[in-house]
């Protein structure tokens, strides 16, 4: 493998982190009203499922950016100017979640409440619909001119393969957040998440067979049927666990389809790294293999950052784990707390 | 406006917004690790209590650090594209690794600490606000190095066949001398940010409980002042007077590196039109700056500027703006080579000027404070207030100097480097429309001054609610196994 192939791979590998990690957040966000309705005590169980680990799984976005930047510059400079206003949408969501899910504690007070869960929302929807929009474009090529310009608009983002795309992370993101809360919690709202599950199955089933199956037919390799088919295997398993009640293997389940979906996207993508709809010779690509222009940074650039990812990824993953660990066990309403915040009122005369 | 210009006007509001709560973040966690330290140590509950109180307002400033620190990571490719071309294979390193080494750090322990105060041993507990307080100021490192590349770049050369600066030497680019200068400068900031931000709300709460307790006849808030808050005070003041030395010293580096590396910055800095020797350094003018004839050199103090550029007081020649706008023209083609002399020339003052906000605060408290004194005088609380403000401005001051100065370069040339790698920020702008960038202009600005709304009114209720009174629970033992307790934290 040269290099330039291997950190296409590291880069999957990150996008898989951030997409099985970031996932089930935006899934637990997505719900957290759903499953909360009407109690505020069962939404703080919802939303303290991820409440320690949250940020540290948005880092796995920044870190895959950053790897894009120093990698192949020319694919984070295209795609990032390319996608504006996509992308716009995107961080707009992320400030108002990272705002929202810190501070809504912080006074105890309702109308503070509605405009944090606004900010949860808005920082939940947007990026699980909007990454499967983005990644389906990516796939499916982009109007990428000599001047390594994308052209077009945000409405030629809206393409029927791409909203499918989009629908599907938007789904799976949320069954693996309702299997995480399942498996995070006890009683009462594990028992409504439980009941989530089974309405929400077999539509996240339909479309993501759906969506991996034009994936693999319009853009697939050979090799990329091991994981579709691996995705798909990771579904049926969830399902059937999740009607034994086996909470950990549902959610390996879907973590499982996440890690298949995102390796068919990218081995589906591969040597291409953003494809031109305009002419294959404008196409970027890992090494500017066939006449195609290259995205990479240099072999010299790739060694240092290879020793840095070498030395640091096992690391993270050791103290993320950690974290995981100290935190295992199920969250119930007996546990939350009473509300610590100040009430909402101009401070205290001085 | 042009596309270059709203792209800069973008990245100029973002940037100061993110390097609002930047500076606090850095130095606060360090200081809440030191105060939780002390309470590990000496068991003594106000140090407990004083961390949980500057804890919380850490917090809600962290959040804004972080959710405005995701848009940083993704403008270069969305604003400044041809730049990202131009030096991705040198500046994605640094930032790259400051999300491996740093991001991943900081923001694992922090949720390890807000969520551990009862799952973790003690001193496990204590550890993970000392990772915290590392990770911060390591990812200050990296971006400043990267930060530095575009200043005085090193460790690269251009390759003609791919037009762009390619990586040599990362240590090269670690070790830049102007990344050497700059990150203890700006840590030095950070320092007098939360030393002036501690002092300050202490020497606050110290006059208000004296008061408090005076008018109830009620010795306990003045027993609290003397045994919490003169101490958080002094610990705050200790942290300014070290920061502010090391300010003074580190900023004196960075100038002489600049007048040799960055010339047109410190000619506009001084408005030193023409290349003179042994000029003075200039203190107020007036005129349109601008224009370089009109201004009007009104206070100045000899053997200063001499001193500060090459570290003697007599036979230094510093070249002005207009020979050096000349020198360019033949080095790197006609063009305007000439920073917003308005803006350099004041930003540099008032980022000096706005350091004896937190001197003022320092040589106050520590003589209102002297020998066990506990002060109860009006006009030292107010100080304490208006000190709090003036680190914040002097950080952006001179943030806005720093990249002010640079231009219209975007990557300036290194006069001893290879003159190729140079950009200036006309070249390294996105080819989108100005209508984009106008879109994504005013929903940062709009949604950016939503947040710091709320951000203010958090922290100025929670500075005014005062530190709560410890719960029994947290001194005492430690959660084990699956009991059902509840958390001692919950969103």
């Amino acid at each position: 493998m040269s290099l330039p192939e291997f950190w296409f791979l590291l880069i999957a590998v990150l996008f898989t982190g951030y997409f099985v990690l970031e996932g089930f957040d935006y899934g637990v966000g997505m719900l957290m009203p759903i499953l909360g309705r009407g109690s505020e005590v069962r939404k703080r169980v919802v939303l303290n499922t991820i409440g320690p680990v949250w940020d540290g799984n948005e880092v796995w976005l920044l870190t895959a950016g950053g790897a894009m930047f120093a990698a192949f510059p020319e694919w984070y400079a295209s795609l990032f100017s390319g996608f504006y206003l996509a992308l716009l949408l995107i961080l707009v969501g992320l400030i108002a979640r990272a705002c929202a899910i810190e501070w809504r504690s912080k006074i105890n007070d309702d109308k503070w409440r509605v405009w944090c869960d606004i900010g949860i929302g808005l920082g939940s929807w947007i990026p699980a619909l909007a990454w499967g929009l983005a990644f389906a474009n990516i796939v499916r090529g982009v109007k990428l001119d000599a001047h390594r310009q994308i052209g077009g608009n945000l409405l030629d983002l809206l393409n029927p393969y791409a909203l499918l795309g989009g629908l599907t992370t938007l789904l799976l993101f949320m069954l693996h957040g309702a299997l995480f809360i399942a498996l995070k919690t006890g009683n009462e709202v594990r028992d409504a998440a439980q009941a989530l599950i089974r309405k929400l199955f077999v539509p996240t089933a339909v479309v993501v067979a759906a969506f991996g199956v034009w994936t693999q037919l319009a853009y697939g390799k050979g090799w990329t049927w091991i994981p579709l088919v691996l995705a798909v295997a990771g579904l049926l398993i969830a399902g059937f666990a999740a009607t034994q009640g086996r909470d950990g293997w549902a959610f390996t389940g879907t973590a499982l389809t996440i890690v298949g979906a995102t390796a068919l996207l990218f081995g589906s993508l591969f040597p291409n790294v953003l494809p031109s709809t305009i002419d294959a010779a404008f196409s970027l690509t890992v090494d500017g293999r066939a006449g195609t222009v290259s995205a990479s940074s240099t072999h010299y650039t790739l060694v240092v950052m290879s020793w840095v990812a070498v030395a640091m990824v096992p690391v993270v993953l050791i103290y993320q784990g950690w974290t995981y660990w100290v935190f295992r066990q199920r969250l119930t309403v007996e546990q939350i707390p009473a509300p610590i915040g100040l009430p909402l009122e101009s401070a205290p005369k001085v | 406006m042009s596309v270059v210009d709203l792209a800069r006007w973008q990245f100029g509001i973002t940037t100061v917004y993110h390097f609002i709560f930047v500076p606090l973040t850095i130095g606060l966690a360090p200081l809440v690790a030191g105060m939780q330290t002390a309470w590990v140590i000496t068991g003594k509950e106000h140090w407990y209590r004083l961390t949980k109180f500057f804890g919380k307002l850490f917090l809600i400033n962290f959040a804004l650090g972080v959710a405005t620190g995701i848009v940083q990571e993704f403008q270069f490719g969305m604003s400044w594209s041809e730049y990202s071309r131009f030096v991705g294979d040198v500046f994605g390193a640094p930032l790259a690794m400051e999300a491996l080494v740093a991001f991943f750090l900081e923001s694992t322990f922090l949720g390890l600490w807000i969520f551990g105060w009862t799952r973790l041993p003690k001193k496990v507990h204590l550890a993970t606000i000392w990772l915290v307080a590392i990770g911060v100021n390591a990812s200050a490192y990296f971006i400043v190095a990267a930060n530095s590349f575009m200043q005085h770049p090193v460790g690269a050369e251009y390759n003609p066949n791919t037009k762009r600066a390619e990586l040599t030497s990362i240590w090269e680019l670690i070790t830049n001398n102007t990344t050497l200068a700059a990150f203890p400068h700006v840590v030095a900031g950070a320092f007098l940010t939360s030393g002036t931000f501690v002092a300050g709300i202490a020497g606050w709460w110290m006059v208000r409980k004296v008061r408090a307790g005076r008018k109830a006849s009620d010795t306990a808030p003045v027993e609290e002042a003397r045994t919490m808050w003169r101490p958080a005070a002094r610990m705050g003041l200790y942290v300014v007077l070290v920061a502010a030395v090391a300010l003074v010293f580190t900023g004196d580096i960075q100038g002489k590196l600049m007048f040799k590396q960055q010339p047109m910055k410190m000619a506009s800095a001084e408005s030193l039109c023409h290349t003179e020797t042994d000029p003075d350094f200039s203190v107020l003018t007036i005129g349109t700056h601008n224009n370089c004839d009109s201004v009007n050199h009104l206070i100045e103090v000899p053997g200063v500027l001499p001193y500060l550029a090459e570290g003697k007081f007599s036979d230094v020649t510093l070249a002005g703006v207009k020979d050096l706008q000349l020198t360019y023209n033949e080095k790197y083609g006609v063009g305007d080579y000439r920073p917003n002399l308005f803006v350099t020339y004041w930003s540099f003052r008032a980022m000096i000027g706005f350091l004896a906000g937190s001197i003022l605060l320092a040589l106050a408290g520590f003589w209102v404070t002297r020998r066990g004194r506990v002060p109860d005088q009006k006009w030292f609380s107010w100080l304490s207030l208006i000190a709090i403000v003036t680190p914040f401005l002097g950080n952006i001051s001179g943030w806005i100097f720093t990249e002010m100065g640079r231009q219209p370069w975007v990557v300036a040339p290194n006069p001893t480097g290879d003159q190729h790698i140079r950009m200036t920020v006309q070249q390294g702008v996105s080819g989108v429309t100005a209508g984009t960038i106008v879109t994504s202009l005013i929903v940062f600005t709009l949604l950016y001054g939503l947040l710091a709304v709320a951000w203010f009114y958090l922290m100025r209720r929670y500075v005014v609610a005062g530190p709560e009174d410890p719960a029994p629970t947290d001194n005492g033992p430690r959660m084990t196994g699956d009991a059902v307790a509840k958390l001692s934290f919950a969103y």
